[in-house]
């Protein structure tokens, strides 16, 4: 079982009956030629990793090695704790959670790119925030990380996720398109409204420059990741509704793949234009080349 | 196409901040640590491009010292990787190159020197994602990914030396994915590189090496 693109992922689903997570846990397992079990354990193995990079900062705030980050995630909590959020629940949780992974990533922890190292926090933010207000179980989000690689899968193979060929878009709202979708399924949408959300969820961070201060996975890539979750958040929550989108998620990731080819050398991860290039981005070092 | 697993867009999981800079850096100097035999002594780094320009801000030289101590990319010690060096006596210099500018810009060359006193020099190239490869070693031309079990093969460019390989290989019912021979020159040094498709058996060096050609037969498993 395998599939070149979004279209022919939507067929199988409807042909077969299956979610999405279901399509890519069988095709994992044949092309793989590995055993169910397998594959579990070795989700299972990122799942824990998720929870800890999220949950860590919040008690033990972490320094960054570049110095520009570290403490955001137990601000976050403590406001959210005191009951002066004014995101909500969900998305308070999920915004804290996505601040966090880029903390634990910024001071040399462990983590699961997803899809990159840059845009590690989206989808354990998202998927966690709505594990821990809806009690669901792991093995339902385990279901729901399957889901979200199907959408990363489909990036890498038809457009890029790198920072360096196609901006943060490809980061960062690739992670984005993953979690909207993940977070659909999760929510017990169908595969349409999941590929609907994750097209939505391109569409909205189009062009979105890499500009990283100093050259540094730190500012602004970790508000990026909470810009990501949020927008996630809303897709899932459209798709959910009932509101279509009309550009296939297909025709999003090669549009998303030529505005990125497009975008300027200075605003692809080489840290000379944009946030990187502003007066206080330089006082850090890197624009100068 | 190189197929995509699951876990290739969930992943690597890894020390940060970066997949190129951090871990791809742990992962050209842990194939290194696996290319020479006995634990290394004594290493240079020689960090080129964007590794000259940015390695401490991503950790690179950390993340390197890791994998030549033959830390994987999600081993927690990387981040203490250099007081865990000076405890264990490991000499260490980093350099950085920033004239050379033909060269893929996340380039390291590393020059180590194992206990019993062998030298061997690897350089890699960190291509995105954790994926990496390595691309010369003791001033051979080369391409490995280390994303197979391997057996690199040092020997004199020889008839039947190749032949000779083979040979060991069928004994072992190894199932060959990828095989390359290069050389320095007609006749001088060469490397044939065998990738199998799954692990390969310890006992094969032995056989190789009993070649009069072969100098080394190195074992690097996944």
């Amino acid at each position: 079982m395998d599939f070149k693109n979004a279209a022919e992922l939507l067929d199988l689903c409807q042909r077969e009956g299956m979610t999405i997570s279901g399509v890519m846990k069988r095709r994992e397992c044949e092309l793989t030629e590995s055993d169910m079990e397998h594959i579990r354990f070795r989700m299972e193995q990122a799942l824990v990793i998720m929870k800890d990079s999220a949950h860590t900062p919040v008690g033990n705030p972490g320094k960054s090695v570049g110095g520009l980050i570290g403490g955001e995630a137990a601000k976050l909590a403590k406001h959210r704790e005191e009951g002066r959020s004014i995101c909500g629940s969900v998305l308070g949780r999920a915004i804290t959670y996505a601040m966090a992974v880029l903390e634990v990533n910024a001071s040399m922890g462990l983590i699961v790119a997803a899809p990159t190292a840059g845009s590690s926090g989206v989808v354990p933010g998202l998927l966690l925030a709505l594990q821990e207000e809806n009690r669901l179980s792991d093995e339902a989000v385990m279901e729901a990380l399957f889901n979200a690689s199907a959408i990363g899968y489909l990036a890498m193979r038809n457009a890029t996720v790198a920072g360096a060929v196609g901006g943060c878009q490809a980061e960062v709202g690739v992670a984005s398109a993953m979690a909207a979708s993940a977070a659909v399924e999760l929510m017990g949408g169908t595969p349409k409204q999941c590929l609907d959300a994750a097209s939505t969820a391109i569409i909205n961070l189009l062009g979105l420059v890499c500009d990283p201060i100093g050259g540094l996975v730190e500012n602004p890539c970790q508000s990026r990741n909470v810009v990501g979750a949020a927008n996630a958040l809303s897709c899932a929550e459209m798709a959910l509704s009932g509101i279509q989108q009309m550009i296939p998620l297909d025709e999003m990731l090669a549009a998303m793949y030529s505005v990125g080819r497009g975008l300027p050398h200075e605003l692809r991860e080489t840290a000379l234009g944009g946030c990187a290039a502003t007066p206080t981005g330089c006082a850090f070092g890197g624009c100068t080349g | 196409m190189a197929f995509i697993s699951v876990f290739d867009v969930l992943g690597p999981n890894m020390i940060g901040p970066s997949s190129s800079h951090t871990a791809g850096a742990a992962a050209i100097a842990l194939l290194a640590y696996k290319m020479i035999r006995g634990p290394v002594r004594k290493v240079e780094f020689t960090l080129y491009g964007s590794f000259a320009k940015t390695y401490r801000g991503h950790g690179t030289d950390r993340a390197l010292l890791g994998g030549i101590m033959g830390f994987e990319t999600d081993d927690r010690r990387i981040r203490d990787s250099f007081s865990i060096a000076d405890d264990r006596g490991l000499e260490y210099v980093f350099q950085i190159n920033e004239q050379e500018e033909d060269i893929h810009p996340n380039t390291v060359d590393i020059l180590m020197v194992s206990e019993q006193g062998d030298e061997m020099s690897v350089r890699g190239e960190s291509l995105g994602g954790g994926k990496v490869r390595i691309v010369r070693i003791n001033q051979v031309e080369v391409d490995f990914t280390g994303e197979y079990s391997a057996v690199i093969v040092i020997h004199q460019d020889k008839p039947g030396v190749v032949a000779h390989i083979s040979s060991c290989l069928g004994e072992y019912q190894v199932n060959i994915a990828y095989m390359k021979l290069y050389r320095e020159a007609k006749g001088a040094t060469a490397y044939c590189i065998v990738e199998a498709d799954e692990r390969l058996p310890a006992k094969i060096v032995e056989q190789i090496e009993e070649n009069k050609h072969v100098q080394e037969a190195i074992l690097v498993q996944v």
